[in-house]
């Protein structure tokens, strides 16, 4: 690990005034950062400690909840209001990493986590256009059984391997930023960005830039809603395929649908087609397999991740089927 | 500038890239942590941090100043041993023992989590919570803690028997 500075902040205003000295990363639990520090591929000259932070979930007057940045992991999923109107989000936490790293990361540290391509890990033997741009891709004709098959470039096939951000990404959450320009706020589906020619670049977070809370709004698809995580064990392993979705049905029309995929692509897939499709229509698992086939109907796999396909239009079609209940 | 391990202060160390594992280990001589993969895959190096389970080598100990953190040295009262470690020789709950240390610290917080109704990726009803002490939900909860002697089953006995005993 490269020698760096660390400093503790007490507040965002500490933590924006200490990042604004140069090349520094905020650093939240730890559980990616340090680890990319220890192999070498990260190697800032300071870390900002922002883990201290005020970690404040608060619920708005409408039932929407503003989940500070600091936030562990666990606290979130075990939150009562996040049980029950957000089911989605619990369980999707619940089946991140393990209870220990759970109660280690941070919501803010779960959004900038980095993909776990294992070229992008081995920087001593592999090239990699994420961590070296134009340096190629190693991936792209390598052992890619876990790679994406959405929004991949010829540069990068790397996948987001967060399970956090795809309930949030179909729950239409808001990232808000603090930053030398001042605060703004960006959709979560805004917030990561595709590979195209750059692939270094993950997020739209400009230099110094801090999350400083995540928010998310009520409503019965959120209610009504579930997470699905498929992978080769069935704790403690990234998705090859996972499913967010919330289901509202009023008079036998799907009324309002969110469906976010994980494991697909460099960000959480909101499957907007799928959604166009379904609106209006009745819950059939006929129905939810053809939104499935439209949606998937842009896939680009390798020979090695193919199966990802069929895997995830039955999982989305799986999940929908388990929220409209036993009469469906 | 402090971290209380087991009830006593020790200061930091200098450099901010020594992690706490590396901190109890090799500067206090605390060896019953264990290093197993130290890139947060194993769970042999578990401890508890402030009352939650935590994984020492992905913490810098910097992180950990003015915190609590309890170690496997910490969980026995002058010389008697705690519940589940009795528990874990009763019910073969380790062979070589090296991912031991790691799976009692985790599962004593564990326990914690479940007495106050945390929820996990298998319980069922969300809201209530976790309502029984299923063998499912102990495997999905201490999945973190891998043992490739293959003990998992004498571990999740051992852990069961206290959950028994806490109903009781």
């Amino acid at each position: 690990m490269t020698p760096f500075d660390y400093r503790r902040a007490v507040d965002q205003t500490e933590a924006l005034s200490l990042a604004a000295a140069g090349h520094c990363r905020f650093l939240g639990g730890g559980t990616n950062l340090v680890d990319l520090m220890r192999q070498n591929i990260e190697a800032p000259a300071a870390l900002v400690d922002v883990s201290r932070l005020p970690a404040t979930i608060d619920v708005t007057s409408e039932g929407g909840l503003i989940i500070g940045a600091a936030v562990r992991n666990s606290a979130v999923a075990a939150h009562p209001v996040v049980r029950a109107h957000y089911p989605m989000l619990s369980r999707a936490l619940l089946a991140g990493a393990s209870a220990q790293i759970r109660n280690m990361a941070t919501v803010g540290g779960n959004l900038m986590q980095r993909t776990r391509c294992s070229y992008f890990y081995d920087a001593a033997g592999s090239r990699c256009n994420k961590r070296d741009p134009g340096a190629g891709c190693d991936a792209i004709d390598g052992l890619s059984r876990n790679h994406a098959i959405l929004g991949t470039s010829e540069h990068c096939i790397a996948t987001l391997p967060s399970d956090m951000c795809v309930a949030l990404a179909a729950l239409d959450a808001i990232v808000h930023l603090d930053g030398p320009m001042g605060p703004r706020s960006v959709p979560l589906l805004d917030f990561h960005q595709l590979p195209g020619t750059t692939p270094h670049i993950e997020t739209v977070l400009r230099p110094g830039e801090l999350i400083t809370a995540i928010a998310i709004s009520p409503s019965a698809a959120a209610a009504n809603s579930r997470y699905r995580k498929v992978r080769d064990r069935s704790s403690y392993a990234f998705a090859l395929v996972s499913v967010a979705a919330g289901l509202d049905v009023a008079d036998g029309r799907i009324r309002d649908v969110r469906i976010a995929l994980g494991g697909v692509a460099a960000k959480p897939w909101r499957a907007v087609q799928a959604e166009d499709v379904l609106r209006g229509e009745a819950p059939t698992r006929e129905n939810f397999l053809r939104a499935a086939d439209v949606e998937l109907a842009a896939a680009k796999p390798t020979e090695a991740n193919a199966f990802k396909i069929e895997l995830a239009k039955r999982t989305m079609a799986a999940v929908l089927g388990d929220l409209t209940g036993a009469g469906a | 500038m402090a971290i209380a391990i087991n009830g006593t202060d020790y200061s930091l160390p200098d450099d901010p890239r020594v992690s706490l594992l590396d901190l109890l280990r090799e500067r206090i001589g605390l060896t019953g942590t264990k290093l197993g993969c130290n890139q947060g895959a194993c769970g042999a190096c578990t401890v508890i941090l402030d009352g939650e389970r935590v994984l020492s080598c992905l913490t810098l100990a910097v992180q950990a100043d003015g915190r609590a953190v309890t170690t496997i040295e910490g969980l026995s009262k002058q010389g008697d041993m705690h519940p589940l470690q009795r528990a874990f020789i009763e019910h073969d709950g380790l062979q070589c023992g090296y991912c031991t240390p790691g799976q009692i610290c985790s599962a004593v917080a564990m326990l914690g989590e479940m007495r106050r109704g945390d929820p996990s990726y298998v319980t069922a009803d969300l809201v209530a919570g976790q309502g029984s002490t299923t063998r499912e939900e102990i495997r999905e909860r201490m999945s973190g803690n891998l043992c490739r002697c293959g003990a998992h089953h004498g571990i999740v006995e051992a852990i069961e028997e206290q959950l028994v005993g806490d109903a009781a």
